[in-house]
């Protein structure tokens, strides 16, 4: 169990602080082999901060339609299978919207003509990266690109069981963030104690409730604002693992990509706490 | 009558809260708030709700146990991982594609909808709100987007309404094109982080890729002046006005604690700067 662990850090609102909390917990376990996953792909941030040697990159896709008009009769069957309209049969053409596609399947496994084969559509890249105790794989969706879930799984796919793992996550509650957060064993979810922080915060705890996933809440810039959201913590019986001040030290070495621990090794032991506390949990 | 979006690429660089004053301070517009995961501009617009209504987003696969007869195709052909051993449809993982409902030799799988959000029609004292609300855990929030966007614009057309002012989702994908696509103008609010000013790279790349004129208002411009210039170089490069930069003020905290827009909250150089943005926008 000690080495499995698979802690995701989360949000609801932006820039509450996910990827400051997940790079500095990831820089102050002792362990010699931590695996960073940046599942953020819309908007990757942690490699500014572990400055990993990029290792290795491959091009990540997805299956889309593409017929041979040759032996299609335009019948109109791939059309009527596809519930994303990402295909359809006008007079004797038929067209194809690989945005929309979802990569199913379905429109060439029930072809009646076998007229479908499906080739791959890049989305994105898959990088792995390296620093002296991470390992960092990440994943960049193409400008353009609507759809993140499958670069996530695929990130997740090239990811190690066998390592302590912390995820970075989008914000938001939908599909790119559930994507991210499951099958983690605990769920660390940053807010700051504002309205904003309070209701995206009530937003994730759903997402997490529904899921099934243990969490708990790190609250940043906790000395601005208002008393709310320890309120609600209290009220709703969810654990404050951690309290970060407003700092402006803080905010400008974030501006030029230092993680917290470099430039005040004292956070080391804040964040080794806040593992440790988390360890506990999972393992109850 | 124009379309603006605000958005950032980076989460949490202070959209909703310029987009509250801008909702402020133009005249003769309707307001959408499009960050339709993690809504937060009806906390400081105070809307009264007009009109609700369902948005059923997508399907989701149901299988009938009772005449199921566990043949395992549908497992098979699901490339989402959704169907568990009992086969039973793990809702969250189904993306609705309806390949198993069309591959079940006993017919024993149906396609349902799903309730996946609420919308409303709001007014408040700055004008008509449009905003939603997505259920937690829910996909095609691009879709409830374009939804919102839509009746924003209608009820613009037919009031002879001057603004759409959109407040836009974090990231670059599939909420972020609904948002974009077809507007008049996208204000990117950006911070002088290196993390903001990846995603800043990577939001332009995308306003670009739709062809959509990008201004920039630079957030916590004081946080870090090397940083700014860097930003203000960026535009230049790539052409971009350079519409407001706006200091790191406890004062934009107050006012939302408060509830209010900042521009109402305070006359101080912070809002002064915020009125020039606006002032510069209904130049362009």
């Amino acid at each position: 169990m000690e080495g499995k662990i698979v802690i995701s850090v989360a949000s609801g609102k932006g820039g509450t602080g996910k990827t400051t909390v997940a790079v500095n917990l990831a820089l102050s376990l002792d362990n010699k082999r931590i695996q960073f996953l940046d599942c953020d792909v819309e908007e990757p941030n942690a490699h500014i901060f572990l400055k990993p040697k990029i290792v290795h990159a491959q091009s990540i896709g997805i299956p889309v339609p593409q017929v041979n008009e040759e032996k299609c009769t335009f019948c109109g069957r791939c059309a009527q299978v596809c519930l994303y309209n990402a295909i359809a049969v006008v007079k004797k053409k038929v067209l194809i919207f690989p945005e929309l596609c979802h990569g199913c399947g379905g429109c060439s496994l029930l072809c009646p003509e076998k007229a479908i084969k499906e080739v791959n559509k890049p989305i994105g890249v898959l990088e792995e990266g390296k620093t002296d105790s991470i390992q960092l794989i990440q994943g960049k969706l193409n400008i353009g690109e609507m759809m993140a879930p499958p670069l996530i799984r695929a990130v997740k796919k090239a990811a190690n069981n066998n390592l302590i793992t912390i995820i970075d996550v989008s914000p938001g509650t939908s599909c790119p963030v559930i994507e991210a957060v499951k099958d983690s064993d605990f769920c660390i979810l940053v807010t700051e104690p504002t309205p904003f922080g309070l209701n995206d915060l009530i937003l994730a705890v759903e997402v997490l409730r529904k899921i099934k996933i243990p969490f708990g809440v790190v609250i940043n810039r906790a000395d601005v604002g208002d008393k709310k959201v320890e309120k609600y913590c209290k009220k709703e019986r969810i654990p404050i693992l951690m309290r970060i001040p407003m700092d402006r030290e803080i905010a400008i070495s974030y501006s030029n990509g230092i993680p917290i621990v470099e430039g005040k090794p004292d956070y080391k032991e804040k964040f080794k706490e806040l593992y440790k506390e988390i360890k506990t949990m999972v393992l109850k | 009558m124009k379309q603006i979006v605000v958005i950032s690429g980076k989460g949490g660089t202070g959209k909703t809260t310029i987009a509250a004053s801008l909702a402020s301070l133009a005249k003769n517009k309707v307001m959408a708030d499009c960050d339709v995961d993690a809504a937060d501009l009806y906390l400081l617009l105070h809307p009264t709700i007009k009109e609700t209504y369902e948005f059923k987003g997508g399907k989701v696969a149901e299988i009938d146990q009772e005449n199921c007869n566990q043949c395992g195709k549908c497992q098979q052909v699901c490339r989402f991982e959704a169907i568990d051993n009992n086969f039973v449809v793990d809702s969250i993982s189904c993306e609705g594609c309806g390949v198993c409902f069309y591959i079940c030799p006993p017919e024993a799988i149906k396609m349902v909808e799903r309730l996946s959000g609420k919308w409303f029609i709001s007014e408040t004292k700055y004008g008509p709100l449009v905003y939603a609300k997505l259920e937690v855990a829910q996909e095609n929030s691009g879709k409830l987007v374009t939804l919102v966007r839509e009746r924003a614009k209608l009820i613009a057309e037919k009031e002879k309404k001057d603004f759409v002012i959109i407040d836009g989702p974090p990231g670059i994908g599939c909420p972020v094109i609904a948002s974009l696509a077809g507007v008049d103008i996208a204000l990117i609010v950006t911070e002088p982080t290196l993390s903001g000013i990846h995603d800043l790279e990577r939001i332009v790349g995308l306003a670009r890729h739709f062809g959509i004129k990008s201004l920039v208002c630079i957030n916590k411009y004081d946080l870090n002046l090397k940083n700014t210039q860097n930003i203000e170089k960026f535009c230049q490069v790539y052409n971009i006005e350079l519409v407001g930069k706006i200091p790191f003020d406890i004062m934009v905290t107050k006012a939302l604690i408060a509830g209010k827009p900042i521009v109402e909250y305070s006359d101080n150089h912070t809002s002064g700067q915020i009125r020039s943005l606006w002032g510069k926008i209904m130049k362009v």
